[in-house]
């Protein structure tokens, strides 16, 4: 009897604790998940908030720049004309086109800023940084192609042969593609026949000189040239500039300073941003009274009755339509019916608000409920009447409740993008909007339009600004958190 | 209570304001054209001084909708599209007063079918593409069967024996309808017994090429580019559908699949060798013309050669460029603001 009983003990442990090792097991596979999402998004968004620039010397010449009006100056020709500067044999058209490729379209937009703060600058000579343009940029983060530089150990003759050149001398293990530099130029192996190897000219050598160890290199580059968003040409005037020393990596802070663009390197956030405060400002307002009003109506107030049930049950349901729906409203009624302005925070916020207001309603309706009747009734046992009881007694116990559920929906309201689709807020808004009616877009609906751009270097931004939003929402849910923990009280 | 809910209403009415006069160009449409009239919107926003358009990412179908819902500041000013107006979408607008629309072509998109560099180079005619994909295909005695190939050797013993998979864009894609235009209906109508079934039962027709198969072999991956090449990356047997200015910009990673021959190359789709690319529109709202600021500059800015030209910025981007003859034409329409007649729409 006794073994069969302790047998059963037996079992229903070891049952226990295999529950035990399941639920661990869940959660450690959970973890991972998580931490292999967020850790790649970490890894792909990091490099976006560094830019590389290239300090460049100019003189802001007055008849470029007007002292009366400098915002109108012709800023792109200086600092293109002083960034060519460094690269006095790249004089042909398609050399031209090639080096203006390493610039930003914004490159002056820094130098511009200056001069307007400052238009004393004017005639003077500067070092100014330039931007880099995205796949410069992109080069340097070593994102385009793995890069090595050996030194050269032996010596080297060169020869030139019509458009080839022939390299002889103590040349060590080469192959097709890479590239030497000597004597002011580059070359790129283009076969290999036994010992002599030819060559094509990416930058002309200036003489054909013997180079002895030391004095030429060679740059190996892992990806292919047409695989590329940067020739071998513009890979030695990089490395050149890396050499040199005006290449500077710093943190860019206009990915936080300015709106959305399409060039990579000048896209920033702060129209998304400002838009998505503006939009949650408006659903705040809206659906915080509305929502508490509605909750202390429906707990402390209204008679129960069919009506109450139904509507009950109706704000439930609300609570879990499609958001899409939400935005399909919108477009009914704020902008057609209404005339709100399109793409505008104003409409925006109305149709979070809606989204938002059946969580509020019933996180606070349970904040509510939560609050023991023994308040509500001692308040009336001395006298208060119905109102004063709730308003002075049940509420300002039910407050943190409440705001831990608004703080929650309002996290799901910044999170949401599809609503905002119908009323027209999936749109490029280079310009940071100033106010309500300002055309803007929102945080996820910026990085959604990031994520279908072609450019390598948005995937990267895309990145960043899913790490800027979880920053958001984390600060919400941790205000959230510390509200309850700060002013929760147990009965 | 009663105060504080009639105090909330009125605050949510006062809220609603005075439509000011719009001093911002209103741009909607398709979102293939989307990266282009972007980058022409912000230059021009630069270059002038005037608020940079806004640029809406609708879908080339909800774009025109819009566009032709009537005349006024309400209703966009353009409409980006990645296909040319339809008859009955042009008498809709004609309906709602939209009369005097402009039709301006700004260049052509490629689609590319692509795999990862890592797989073998393959070369696919539209007919192959055509038994690869389709739901039903015609057996030997032309009868319509479902699709039994599983295997690219199935097809052709010249292809390689992998398992046929294909990643390419949803039906609400715009790219789809142009893949199945251009590639699905013309390898259909390389089987003789569906050209006669085009003559016979038009409808029946283009059934068979518009649908695609759902056993698994050809996957809809969503609407985001992006996705596809990360895909194609982890499986090198896996074949995907995009556009062009993905392929040049993901050519490290990904390699393109050679259609009757033709690679897809910024020249093969320019000299129109390479067939299976679309044109790509810009339509003005030419009543707006005089009432919105900004839009001839738009448009001028839109057709300058340093947007739309050989070298113009559209090209860094991945546009591919109208040639010379059609870039004249283009540039003629848009500067007299040309518009639209019903003779014109097909």
């Amino acid at each position: 009897m006794t073994e069969i009983r302790s047998d059963f003990v037996a079992k229903r442990y070891a049952a226990e604790r295999r529950f035990k090792y399941y639920g661990a097991g869940a959660l450690v596979i959970t973890a991972l998940f998580l931490l292999f999402l967020i850790s790649d998004i970490a890894i792909k968004g990091f490099p976006a908030f560094f830019e590389h620039r290239a300090t460049v010397e100019v003189t802001i010449d007055p008849a470029k720049v007007d002292a009366a009006k400098p915002q109108a100056g012709d800023f792109d020709g200086i600092v293109k004309d002083a960034f060519r500067s460094l690269f006095p044999a790249a004089k042909s058209r398609a050399d031209r086109k090639a080096l203006g490729g390493l610039l930003s379209q914004g490159a002056a937009d820094d130098l511009r800023d200056m001069v307007v703060a400052n238009p004393a600058l004017i005639g003077q000579t500067l070092k100014v940084p330039a931007l880099l343009s995205d796949d410069a940029d992109l080069y340097f983060k070593g994102m385009q192609t793995g890069l090595k530089i050996t030194a050269g150990a032996g010596t080297l003759q060169i020869a030139q042969s019509g458009e080839e050149y022939v390299i002889t001398g103590d040349t060590g293990d080469l192959r097709e593609g890479q590239i030497i530099r000597a004597n002011g130029g580059a070359l790129r192996i283009t076969k290999l026949e036994g010992s002599t190897v030819v060559a094509e000219a990416v930058l002309a050598p200036e003489t054909l000189n013997t180079a002895v160890a030391g004095q030429w290199d060679m740059l190996t580059l892992s990806v292919k040239e047409a695989e590329r968003r940067v020739n071998d040409k513009q890979v030695v005037w990089m490395e050149q500039l890396r050499s040199s020393g005006v290449i500077e990596k710093s943190i860019a802070w206009r990915f936080f300073n300015s709106g959305d663009s399409r060039e990579a390197e000048l896209a920033g956030l702060k129209g998304a941003l400002v838009g998505s405060l503006l939009t949650v400002a408006v659903a705040l307002l809206l659906a915080l009274p509305l929502g508490i009003a509605a909750a202390i109506y429906l707990e402390q107030f209204a008679p129960k009755n069919k009506l109450t049930d139904i509507i009950e049950v109706n704000i439930n349901n609300l609570a879990a339509v499609p958001s899409i729906i939400f935005g399909l409203l919108g477009l009914a009624v704020f902008l057609n019916f209404f005339g709100l302005p399109r793409s505008a925070p104003v409409a925006g916020g109305l149709v979070l608000a809606l989204l938002v207001l059946p969580t509020i309603i019933i996180a606070a309706r349970a904040a509510l409920k939560a609050v023991p009747p023994s308040i509500t009734e001692a308040a009336l046992g001395v006298g208060a009447s119905k109102q004063q009881a709730v308003f002075q007694h049940v509420l300002p116990l039910a407050i943190p409740g409440i705001l831990t559920g608004t703080i929650l929906g309002l996290a799901r309201a910044f999170g949401e993008t599809a609503p905002l689709l119908m009323i027209g807020m999936v749109a490029f808004i280079a310009d940071v909007p100033q106010g309500f009616e300002d055309a803007a877009t929102v945080l996820p609906v910026q990085i959604y339009l990031w994520s279908d751009l072609p450019e390598i270097a948005f995937q990267s931004k895309t990145a960043a600004a899913i790490l800027v939003l979880m920053v958001v929402l984390f600060g919400l849910n941790a205000i959230a958190i510390y509200l309850r923990k700060r002013f929760e009280r147990r009965w | 209570m009663k105060r504080l809910l009639l105090a909330t209403s009125l605050l949510a009415l006062t809220a609603v304001p005075a439509l000011a006069a719009r001093d911002q160009i209103r741009i909607v449409g398709s979102s293939t054209v989307y990266p282009f009239t972007t980058a022409v919107a912000e230059a021009f926003g630069k270059a002038s001084g005037m608020k940079t358009p806004v640029v809406e990412s609708t879908g080339t179908g909800g774009g025109i909708k819009l566009f032709c819902s009537g005349v006024g500041e309400d209703t966009p000013d353009f409409t980006n599209a990645s296909r040319a107006i339809k008859k009955s979408e042009f008498e809709d607008c004609v309906k709602n007063g939209v009369t005097d629309v402009v039709e301006i072509k700004v260049g052509f998109d490629g689609l590319s079918v692509a795999h990862s560099k890592d797989a073998k180079d393959l070369g696919l005619t539209k007919q192959q593409i055509f038994q690869a994909l389709a739901k039903e295909i015609p057996d030997k005695d032309g009868k319509l069967v479902a699709n039994p190939n599983k295997l690219w050797s199935d097809i052709d013993a010249s292809l390689p024996a992998t398992k046929i998979e294909v990643l390419g864009p949803p039906p609400t894609s715009g790219t789809r309808d142009s893949f199945a235009e251009l590639v699905m209906e013309a390898g259909a109508l390389k089987f003789e017994s569906l050209a006669e079934l085009k003559k016979s039962d038009a409808k029946a027709f283009e059934k068979v090429w518009k649908s695609m198969r759902e056993d698994g072999a050809y996957v809809e991956a969503g609407e985001n580019d992006n996705l596809i090449v990360q895909k194609l990356q982890a499986n090198p047997d896996a074949l995907g559908i995009f556009g062009f200015s993905f392929l040049e910009q993901n050519a490290a990673a990904v390699k393109d699949v050679s259609i009757d021959g033709v690679e897809a190359t910024y020249e093969t789709i320019a000299s129109g060798e390479y067939k299976v690319a679309r044109p790509l529109f810009v339509y003005a709202k030419k009543q707006h013309v005089d009432v919105i600021p900004g839009m001839k500059e738009f448009i001028a800015e839109y057709i300058s050669d340093k947007a739309i030209g050989e070298d113009g910025y559209l090209a860094d981007k991945g546009l591919v460029t109208l040639p010379g003859d059609q870039a004249e034409k283009t540039r003629a329409i848009a500067e007299a603001l040309t518009v639209l007649t019903a003779d014109g729409v097909k």
